[in-house]
């Protein structure tokens, strides 16, 4: 389901200190002196913050760790750090993070007509149909992975 | 219109997101310091596992019928209600978090929607986005908002929302509805209403306005108006309690050491501390401010504040000093003479996260003073000093799932496994 509204401008009542991230702002001391000003001050841009890029929904977004090779081809290894996003709607293609017979697993996402199918990454085992019963157990939408190149094993 | 939309199960259901395996299952949450049962889940409550509950009392209980058990975590249960708040906060423009788990929306300017849609989507999107299931209460005033929100959680028919926007639905609502659960109404009340012959709201709202408001004065007559549908509790506005509480004092001589201001400022923390919990409530917010002489000229001044969010309001002392110590080192610059400190507790609410239930038999009030006191004990002795004597100093008894959940949310090193093995 697409998001068709307009996001409201909140009202809200509390803060929540988000401490986990650092916004770099630029210091910008021109203000007082007198002298030529800055030539980039137009053209000047908030650092990068990975969290405000790469995090459309942060209240529905969760991390996880990924326990084994089976993803290997999908670029996704054993200690890699997955984005979960739990608001999105699975669409074909999709990486999700599933919770089958006890444990959170990987899953491609294939969309057939009017089915949805939770396919393993071994071409041995068999597709698993999401039907009404069985639903709750899509758990999120992996957006993205961070892979540490410096220290590979854990 | 008002919605109250309150987590079900709060503590449970957040155990429950990062364990799906617990759908279903009982589950009892315990209290750090000395066991105590702080929030069930509804299969645990059908077990008859009472609120405040010591846990060794319910040894066999929880064997026999493998009830899952957790010590709270409180910095995941935080997160996960920031979570729910942030979700509610896209769909309206004011809610008042009222507590860990239960906020009301202002739906004014929405009443020619279908409410009951919008609720349910309100509902569905945040269930689905958090994981947390919640319902949700829609009425003409606050207190039937928290009315209609029980009958939302008890019967599936409603899908998570009951809206109460007729007369018939009102009386008809009042009628089942137990005068001790009115919001408002504690245990003393409940006695005094029972010994006018009053049970249900219904009952209460058939009095006249000027005999509630001699025997239960304007405040019961305020509840009286809003079980009538006349709103008289705006949004934000938690009745005569202080919203900010400021405590500072100018140094008699300038100080210029850190523990000196430290001291200075715990003293300020402590007194914030116990001056909510004369007023029954728990801040959510909490700055510290220095500063130097402003008069003095010759001195080099400096002022500084910081100011953090708490995510479980607390009115400990502990914590409130804890966290003014933060703070305080945070902001404090060696070689200034500093003049004024002072600590300031905001975002203040109510008192009381806990929700009692309707089959709840246990004197909730002796237990919160006997888990408050055990507590303050154990504050000054070093945690756990204090027990209850059955449960004895030595490990004889373990209970079987009984763990600390990770803190799946807030540490990189405790968020879930995913497998890819197959």
């Amino acid at each position: 389901m697409r998001k068709t509204e307009k996001k409201k401008v909140p009202n809200i009542q509390f803060f929540t200190a988000d401490t986990a991230t650092d916004l770099a702002l630029p210091l910008v001391d021109s203000g007082i002196s007198a002298g030529f000003p800055s030539p980039a001050q137009d053209y000047i841009d908030l650092s990068l913050d990975l969290n405000k890029e790469l995090i459309s929904n942060p209240s529905s977004t969760f991390f996880g760790r990924v326990r084994g090779e089976s993803m290997k081809d999908a670029g996704i290894q054993d200690g890699d750090i997955l984005v979960i996003d739990k608001s999105l709607e699975p669409q074909d293609g999709d990486t999700a993070v599933c919770f089958i017979d006890g444990e959170f697993t990987l899953k491609y996402i294939r969309i057939e007509k009017d089915a949805i199918f939770l396919v393993p990454a071994n071409p041995e085992f068999q597709p698993i149909k999401v039907t009404e019963e069985n639903n709750f157990c899509i758990w999120g939408v992996v957006t993205y992975s961070i892979k540490n190149h410096k220290h590979r094993h854990h | 219109m008002y919605g109250l939309v309150d987590c079900n199960n709060f503590f449970a259901s957040c155990e429950r997101v990062f364990q799906p395996d617990l759908n279903g299952v009982p589950i009892v949450v315990l209290s750090n310091n000395d066991g105590c049962v702080i929030a069930r889940s509804n299969e645990a409550k059908a077990l008859g596992i009472p609120m405040g509950e010591p846990a060794f009392k319910l040894k066999e209980l929880i064997e026999s019928n493998q009830v899952a058990v957790f010590s709270s975590n409180y910095t995941l249960y935080g997160d996960m209600s920031n979570r729910v708040m942030k979700t509610l906060a896209t769909f309206v423009s004011t809610i008042e978090i009222y507590s860990i788990d239960e906020a009301f929306l202002n739906l004014k300017g929405f009443e020619h929607l279908d409410l009951s849609v919008f609720g349910r989507k309100i509902v569905r999107t945040t269930s689905k986005n958090t994981g947390i299931p919640v319902s949700m209460g829609i009425a003409p005033t606050k207190t039937l908002a928290k009315v209609a929100s029980w009958f939302a959680k008890k019967h599936k028919g409603y899908k998570g929302v009951c809206v109460i926007d007729t007369e018939e639905k009102r009386i008809k609502a009042l009628q089942k509805f137990d005068i001790g659960d009115v919001w408002g109404v504690g245990r003393k009340h409940t006695k005094t209403m029972n010994y006018y012959g009053i049970h249900t709201a219904y009952d209460f709202t058939q009095r006249s306005r000027s005999w509630v408001r001699r025997n239960f004065t304007v405040v019961g007559e305020r509840m009286w108006n809003e079980l009538q549908g006349i709103p008289c509790i705006e949004m934000d506005s938690t009745p005569s309690a202080k919203k900010q509480i400021c405590t500072s004092r100018s140094f008699g001589s300038k100080l210029t050491s850190f523990e000196d201001i430290l001291e200075a400022v715990s003293n300020h923390a402590a007194s914030c501390a116990a001056k909510l919990r004369r007023q029954k409530s728990c801040a959510a917010g909490l700055l510290v401010f220095i500063m130097t002489n402003p008069f003095s000229e010759r001195d080099t001044q400096y002022v500084n504040s910081k100011h953090l969010s708490i995510s479980i309001p607390t009115n400990s002392t502990a914590e409130i000093i804890q966290y003014a110590k933060m703070l305080l080192q945070d902001i404090y610059k060696p070689g200034f003479s500093y003049k004024k400190a002072g600590v300031i507790v905001t975002e203040i609410i109510s008192d009381s996260p806990l929700q009692g239930d309707l089959f709840d038999t246990v004197d909730r009030e002796k237990h919160k003073k006997l888990l408050k006191a055990i507590d303050s004990l154990n504050d000054g002795l070093g945690s756990n000093k204090v027990r209850i004597a059955s449960q004895g100093y030595g490990k004889k008894w373990k209970l079987k799932n009984e763990k600390l959940s990770p803190r799946y949310t807030t540490k990189l090193s405790e968020i879930i496994e995913v497998k890819a093995e197959d």
